[in-house]
């Protein structure tokens, strides 16, 4: 089995991992674009093939169906519909890649909600033929509200309007106009045909006029940008490690990962909600101590002085630690069946910290096309985005979801049901300078 | 507790793990400790198999210089291949942390379970029952696993935190939204969750682990001689749970193992991949996934997996 095809796809350590999410509908061809860059990666083994092949013959189709691929469940696969997101996994000789597919018709705001939050890039198809629909402009207003930094428009079927470069660079315009307008920071239009691989990963003969990269050369080479990061540390403490090492009998550290900047040894800190200053002593992990640890490093942390801190505390520079926010406006995206009304109560959690939190007011709902207010309703429905202020019975340390994703999310927890409700974007405006001047969202 | 033991000899300040296996090894402390906090009385899943123990490194990666704040849950078929039991013990003992067994065995002498109809009958599909008892014994509220999402359809779908009903059930068509890494780990009196901290990983990831952190794992997932007979597509070692037929074919190979379970239902491929390098480059080129290559209980059906994991498989 060791075959000719050595070191093709070792582990090498320089490569990175690019966190993706797709939004469109079958119709789009999105099962297919997803099967063909699975298939052309050679992320598809030889048994799952032959499985669909199976099933694609016992539902009397002639072609491989690729979207029984991505559709796990056995109800997906009966009724031939996606249900829920599903995560894919292929790598390249440059990088690794984690896939959140998510289903582009019911419930799809909160699924592709769900599925773009955690991407560094999100593909959103357009068939060439249709161009941009209502669906497309709800589509990059999720990307644009979630902050995913990367969008990437593949304009599909190209081949059905005869590879024509004048259609591509309207719907391209079009786009990219679209997304200017609700704030999405780096677009980039690809026209391709999913069905016969054009610039998925071979770049297309067809289009001669296209000068940029195909689809996965183009996502080899996205850049995982650091967010804003400047000297705004913020570790949410997880879990307080105690132990006893040879040089310590009485050894304590504040385990977590660093959420936004980085943590150097000897930076002046305070330890949040007491607010106390301090200093890091040490920053240690399993494979000795560190002398500085960036933005996604799981570390352990002491601290100089002996503190009251635990799970649900927070470190953070100095310099500017986030002010405690005990009343705070933030844009919901609504899933429960049971409608959000002023009153409602419920548990946000945010970081590593959960409150209890009632609902003040239900501002409005926006408008998935523009962003701004439609203007109606002080209730929010499943798959409604909408304003709410909260009042919190303890304080949270967030920033604006706006300058950091994790420390600006978080989510409502029904307390009876224990259900995910919905996802919060804090709204904090952000402050220009290191330091401190508070801002009126801010008690 | 004295300094945590170390299998491999000690680093001096900087992990060999770097690129995207740095980013998954995040990913995995973060959840590890999350789940920590979170529930009462959770418990690690462990089988022998490569998955679990990566699972205990980065555990010993979350946690060092303390102690686990879980026990290790060992649910033994008594299908096991000969070197699993010894080095599961050696593994435990090295770490000073607290082994649980429960073993099908017992749930068959108790009548809590019957041997499946057949020759040669698997004792997979038992363990739910004998993992279930164990949960309810123990009052876990939380069972950490190696499942990873490339393994298997089913998996792709599930989450880092699967939440299971009081009959241990999992409802695929509601699950909790999942979003950045913010888990919610409430339940109700009875219900549990299942925590994947290696769900993002997949195989060649897991090797790829394993000889950056120069993990020791059983030799029989490096290329060996054994006795093997053909059965059902695959070769499954001749042993006491697996005796061939008038018929059968039956040859000495030279193979190697992709996964560790029941020895009745997990089968070799022929391999000479004697070295890590050598597994890493095989697995990098292998052309059928690990479940598809040598588990005879997921070529049932379509949605095998998804039907064991609703009644509370692993």
């Amino acid at each position: 089995m060791a075959s000719a095809e050595i070191g093709l796809r070792r582990a090498a350590p320089a490569r990175d991992l690019l966190r993706l999410a797709t939004a469109g509908s079958v119709d789009d061809g999105k099962s297919t674009l997803i099967g063909r860059l699975l298939h052309d990666s050679r992320a598809i083994a030889d048994d799952q093939l032959a499985a669909i092949e199976q099933a694609s013959r016992r539902r009397g189709g002639q072609a491989l169906d690729l979207a029984l691929l991505t559709d796990g469940l056995r109800a997906e696969r009966e009724q031939g519909i996606t249900i829920d997101v599903a995560y894919r996994h292929f790598a390249t000789a440059r990088r690794r890649f984690v896939l959140a597919d998510t289903p582009g018709h019911v419930q799809y705001t909160r699924n592709m909600v769900t599925g773009v939050s955690t991407a560094d890039a999100a593909i959103v198809l357009i068939d060439a033929r249709s161009g941009v629909l209502e669906q497309t402009r709800r589509h990059v207003a999720i990307v644009a509200l979630m902050r995913v930094p990367h969008l990437i428009v593949a304009v599909n079927k190209m081949d059905l309007v005869a590879f024509d470069e004048a259609r591509f660079n309207e719907i391209a315009t079009a786009v990219d106009a679209i997304a200017r307008g609700l704030g999405v920071l780096d677009t980039t239009a690809i026209p391709l045909s999913a069905l016969l691989g054009d610039n998925v990963v071979e770049r297309s003969r067809a289009m001669p006029w296209y000068d940029g990269p195909p689809l996965l050369e183009h996502l080899e080479a996205v850049e995982v940008e650091p967010e804003a990061d400047d000297d705004r540390l913020r570790l949410p403490v997880q879990w307080v490690i105690r132990g006893t090492t040879a040089s310590d009998p009485d050894y304590r550290a504040y385990a977590g990962r660093v959420e936004v900047g980085r943590i150097q040894a000897g930076q002046r800190v305070v330890a949040l909600p007491g607010g106390i200053a301090t200093t890091v002593h040490a920053i240690d992990t399993f494979d000795g101590s560190l002398d500085e640890a960036a933005r996604g490093s799981s570390v352990a942390v002491r601290l100089a002085d002996p503190l009251d801190l635990g799970r649900g505390g927070m470190i953070a520079a100095e310099a500017d630690p986030p002010a405690p926010a005990s009343r705070v406006d933030a844009i919901a995206c609504w899933f429960d069946a049971k409608p959000v009304r002023p009153g409602s109560r419920y548990l946000v959690q945010h970081t590593t910290r959960v409150v209890r939190a009632v609902v003040e007011r239900v501002d409005h709902r926006l408008d998935l096309e523009t962003l701004g207010p439609d203007g109606s309703a002080n209730a929010l429905g499943p798959n409604d985005i909408g304003h709410l202020h909260l009042r919190l019975a303890d304080p949270i340390f967030a920033d604006g979801y706006a300058v950091s994703r994790a420390t600006g999310s978080a989510i409502l927890i029904d307390e009876a049901t224990h259900s995910t409700v919905a996802a919060l974007l804090v709204e904090i405006e952000h402050r220009p300078s290191v330091h401190s001047s508070s801002s009126s969202k801010r008690e | 507790m004295t300094v945590a033991a170390r299998t491999t000899p000690p680093v001096p300040t900087r992990s060999r793990v770097g690129g995207h296996l740095a980013m998954l090894e995040a990913e995995a402390v973060h959840i590890f400790r999350e789940a920590a906090a979170v529930f009462e009385r959770p418990a690690l899943l462990f089988s022998g198999g490569k998955d679990s123990l990566i699972l205990l490194r980065l555990a010993e990666k979350a946690f060092r210089p303390g102690p686990f704040p879980f026990p290790i849950l060992h649910i033994d078929t008594g299908h096991n291949f000969d070197e699993i039991l010894p080095f599961r013990d050696r593994r435990v003992a090295e770490l000073g942390e607290r082994l649980i067994v429960a073993s099908v065995q017992a749930s068959l002498d108790a009548g809590r379970v019957s041997e499946e109809p057949g020759y040669d009958p698997s004792r997979n599909r038992l363990q739910t029952a004998t993992l279930l008892d164990a949960i309810a014994e123990h009052g876990f509220d939380a069972l950490f696993g190696g499942g990873r999402r490339d393994e298997e359809k089913a998996r792709a779908k599930e989450r880092i935190f699967s939440h299971r009903d009081a009959f241990g059930a999992w409802d695929p068509r509601n699950q909790r939204p999942e979003l950045w890494s913010l888990y919610n780990g409430r339940l109700h009196k009875g219900e549990h969750m299942r925590v994947f901290p290696i769900s993002n990983w997949t195989e060649l990831d897991v090797w790829g682990y394993i000889a950056a952190e120069r993990l020791e794992v059983p030799s029989m997932y490096f290329a060996h001689e054994r006795e093997v007979v053909r059965r059902d597509g695959m070769w499954l070692a001749v042993s006491d749970f697996v005796h061939p037929r008038e018929g059968e074919e039956v040859a000495t190979l030279t193979v190697r193992y992709r996964t560790v379970g029941d020895m009745s239902c997990t089968g070799a491929v022929v391999s000479g991949a004697r070295t890590l390098d050598e597994v890493i480059d095989e697995v990098a080129a292998a052309r059928l996934t690990e479940r598809g290559a040598t588990r005879a209980d997921d070529a049932f059906s379509e949605a095998a997996m998804e039907d064991r994991k609703r009644e509370g498989y692993f």
